[in-house]
């Protein structure tokens, strides 16, 4: 379930897939109007917030209840950067990685103490903790306290239109986004594949084991959580400048919970299960409100049992159980 | 000496792994019958298989009682103690605590008060160790532990899951002589699941021996033993 | 001095409801080896019940009683009917669908109930022989319920063979159907049980803080943080947390960093805590041998 794809390049039949894939992504935002563009610009956001949560959490085994708050730095160091800083949307996002993955590298030192349900309270009370230090007085001036900053929105560089539709904004800001995912996607799936991708899972289903064959038990958890608050942090950038916009009510607790949903919803250990997580968190919160006006939470619930119920290993769990059913078909009983 | 244990047909699965195929094999009251094999040969899983913890197709008869289809808590009230592969210990609670939960399915507080003494007067490192949490004891202590526990129950049937693993020569003998005795003295009906065939051979009345979920060859242990074809090829010795 | 004893009273005073709601969490971890995040709305929900029922014109400790049983009812159910089918499931899987009852439950409440705060009366009569001018009669009458409850579970867990059955059902359960426990149903006997007490902590805590569907929002993650912080397999320890962090908060929300920042504090210095003890005050590290 959690392991590294051993497999060397793509089948035909994969490559298609791709191919297929990225057209229709392509072609999308010029089909729908701009409101649907942002939502699936937010989508890619999540996807990268997502995967940076599963590298530790799915990967490494480390409980994260907290994940909002390294999307809260980032966002936060992106907006104050463009605020006070006047520096150009795209440089925001190396910087809020690094700054990310300093908080998260530190905080992977006490984590080393705590397992388990101790870790996921610790790292939930750093999610709750994050509204509050964004309000607080001392540092007002910097983050514009309750209020938060406001944020202009980035102009497309050129413009076009297709199908009727205009390049604009909102679309130059779905295709950056996009092209960031897949970037970081990328970098994951190579970071991961090697004998990274084994330590961290070694050290997730055997940490004894793991510490006699030589892996450093402390430096890699640690820079695990390092890595994995810079994914996130990335995307909190990105989506402080999608949405042109932070305040500290924002990133309640909840969103850290929202992005554990879209981690074991779209599969733990996985990379491309993130995307399928991020369009389940994005869109599902729609669908039950159109469900039902009274109770759409209600309704958001039921279908997060429903979709445990029917892959409990998520959604790319799902994908591989069929793909392996469909590989032995022939296998004889 | 009527057949305590009949099985036929036994087919066993894990998902959709079959992994036994039309087994037959018995057990004599008050015997000691020995399944070897190599290892994946299936031993274990015939095991498994007795307390319904696999899903299985065919007829296993306890005295009588069709097994297959029940649930493992009710096999086990039927008399039928197993001792799994990695010993099972409840290693949380300490080792009283243990042979209590063995006793579980029983009614009666004062045989159960009774059978505890006796256990700690077979296995007097287990008295020593009475408050200890259980996870804290050494293999052969475990060991140890894990059969009194199954002992607890009062059990027409014991099935030992390769009761040697892992532990020293001079624990293993110890072992095997308590077992010899449980079995001579409260008369105790045993299945034993063991790759040390020499030992095994030693203790059981009859074995079976497994290849790939199917029994290949049986017989008492004594014609097994005498058979140079049959322990060159599969025993080894 | 004085204001420092009021402040102090106070914190033991909202410590006891922590302590009674960390109770629950106990009770199912105990049995389940599983934190259940929708207890505090399952409790919240257990309350209206006893509302509702007051509503229909039963007497307090009839609606009260009735109100424990059909939580007890429900618990059970809840593991029998939606809880079974993740049972093997990982434990993120079981997360994602407390999670889910979380949701369920809150809504539905507000649906049902709608979200006007109500008033939760208390059994305890303020002019009662026990208080006095530090503790109410209500404070004091809650605490003894949930020492009560304290002294009931631990006598059921250590002295009964059902709560020994229990523990090793949580801990081992393939072991512990080899020797005779039916697993499942002490999986939902647990549900049960927790549910039961946690209907018991809403409806003390009702009174207090009023009832509408979020109020047990912020009072679950202070009863996580005291049953982590007293060892999450251990009541005593989950009611002597309870405490600690209800005096904790109270005291650094009055002396050191206000209303605001008290929260973020307050679970820093428990996380502290836990560093240093990292199965909790009174938790048992459990050995495991390789």
């Amino acid at each position: 379930m959690g392991s590294p794809n051993s497999s060397r390049g793509l089948s035909n039949p994969q490559l298609l897939a791709w191919i297929v894939g990225l057209v229709a992504v392509a072609l999308l935002p010029f089909l729908v109007r701009n409101y649907v563009v942002f939502q699936f610009t937010l989508v890619w956001v999540y996807a990268i917030a997502v995967l940076g949560l599963n590298i530790l959490t799915g990967y490494n085994g480390q409980i994260s209840l907290g994940h909002g708050a390294f999307y809260a730095v980032g966002a936060y160091t992106a907006a104050i950067l463009m605020d006070i800083g006047a520096m150009p949307y795209w440089l925001t996002l190396p910087v809020a990685a690094v700054i990310c993955f300093a908080v998260g590298y530190l905080m992977g030192f006490p984590a080393l103490r705590l397992e388990g349900h101790y870790l996921a309270l610790a790292t939930f009370a750093l999610a709750v903790a994050m509204p509050q230090l964004l309000k607080w007085k001392v540092i007002e001036d910097w983050t514009g306290g309750v209020q938060g900053i406001v944020l202009m929105k980035p102009e497309p560089l050129f413009t076009f239109t297709l199908f009727g539709q205009k390049f604009n904004d909102d679309r130059w800001l779905y295709f950056m986004c996009l092209i960031v995912m897949l970037l970081m996607f990328w970098l994951a799936r190579n970071l991961l594949r090697g004998r990274v991708g084994r330590a961290l899972i070694a050290i997730r289903d055997h940490p004894t084991a793991a510490a006699a064959m030589g892996i450093n038990l402390p430096v890699f958890k640690s820079l695990t959580f390092g890595v994995s608050a810079a994914y996130t942090g990335v995307a909190g950038a990105l989506g402080a400048i999608v949405v042109a916009f932070v305040a500290p009510d924002s990133f309640h607790a909840l969103l850290s919970i929202t992005f554990l949903v879209g981690c074991v919803v779209g599969g733990l250990a996985s990379i491309h299960g993130a995307i399928f997580g991020a369009l389940f968190i994005q869109f599902i919160p729609n669908i039950a409100d159109q469900i039902s006006r009274s109770a759409p939470w209600a309704v958001y619930g039921i279908f997060l049992i429903v979709f445990m119920y029917i892959m409990p290993f998520g959604f790319a769990g799902l994908l591989h159980k069929l793909s392996y059913r469909w590989k032995t078909r022939h296998v004889g009983r | 000496m009527s057949r305590l244990l009949e099985v036929r047909n036994l087919d066993a699965s894990y998902g959709s792994t079959k992994v036994l195929f039309d087994i037959a094999f018995g057990l004599e009251e008050g015997g000691i019958t020995a399944i070897l094999g190599a290892n994946g040969a299936g031993k274990t899983t015939t095991l498994r298989a007795l307390c319904q913890i696999c899903r299985t197709s065919g007829s296993i008869q306890l005295g009588g009682k069709e097994l297959v289809g029940m649930a493992t808590e009710d096999v086990v009230r039927l008399g039928v103690a197993h001792v799994p592969d990695g010993r099972g210990t409840f290693t949380g609670v300490s080792v009283e605590e243990n042979l209590r939960l063995g006793a579980y399915a029983r009614r009666d507080k004062r045989g159960v008060a009774e059978d505890i003494e006796r256990m700690y007067e077979r296995f007097p490192r287990l008295r020593e160790r009475r408050n200890q949490q259980a996870g804290t004891l050494s293999g052969g202590e475990q060991q140890m532990l894990a059969i009194s526990r199954a002992l607890m129950l009062r059990p027409r049937l014991l099935l030992l899951d390769e009761p040697s693993f892992g532990l020293a020569p001079l624990i293993v003998a110890e072992i095997f002589e308590i077992m010899r005795r449980i079995n001579t003295e409260d008369k105790v009906s045993m299945l034993l699941v063991e790759q040390n065939a020499s030992l095994a051979l030693d203790l059981a009345d009859n074995a079976y021996l497994l290849e790939t979920g199917k029994v290949v060859v049986s017989g008492t242990s004594e014609q097994i033993k005498n058979d140079e074809t049959v322990r060159k090829a599969y025993l080894g010795f | 001095m004085e204001a420092f004893i009021q402040q102090l009273v106070a914190g033991l005073a909202t410590g006891g409801i922590y302590a009674a709601l960390a109770l629950a969490l106990v009770m199912i971890y105990q049995s389940t080896h599983l934190i259940n995040f929708a207890q505090g709305e399952m409790a919240m929900f257990s309350t209206y019940i006893g509302w509702q029922l007051l509503q229909y014109g039963l007497s307090y400790w009839t609606a009260f009683l009735l109100a424990i049983l059909i939580s007890f009812i429900g618990g059970m159910v809840i593991q029998r009917t939606i809880l079974r089918p993740v049972e093997r499931a990982p434990i993120l899987t079981n997360v994602i669908v407390f999670i889910g009852l979380l949701v369920i439950f809150n809504s539905v409440a507000g649906w049902i109930w709608e979200h006007t705060v109500k008033a939760f009366p208390s059994p305890f009569p303020s002019d009662a022989w026990y208080a006095t001018s530090y503790f109410s009669a209500h404070n004091i009458g809650s605490v003894a319920v949930t020492l009560l409850m304290l002294l009931a579970l631990f006598a059921f867990f250590r002295l009964t063979p059902m709560g020994l059955a229990m523990r090793a059902a949580a801990q081992n359960p393939d072991s512990a159907r080899l020797v005779g426990i039916r697993v499942s149903w002490m999986l939902a006997l647990g549900w049960g049980l927790a549910a039961a007490i946690g209907a018991v902590a809403g409806m003390m805590i009702a009174p207090v803080v009023f009832l509408d569907p979020n109020m047990m929002a912020g009072i679950l993650l202070y009863g996580f943080a005291a049953a982590l912080l007293g060892g999450i397999d251990n009541p005593l320890g989950a009611v002597v947390g309870g405490f600690i962090v209800g005096v904790v908060e109270n005291l650094l929300g009055a002396y050191v960093i206000g209303t605001e920042l008290k929260l973020t504090v307050a679970l820093v210095l428990i996380v502290g805590i836990l560093m240093v003890k990292p199965a909790g005050l009174f938790g048992k590290h459990l050995v495991t041998r390789v």
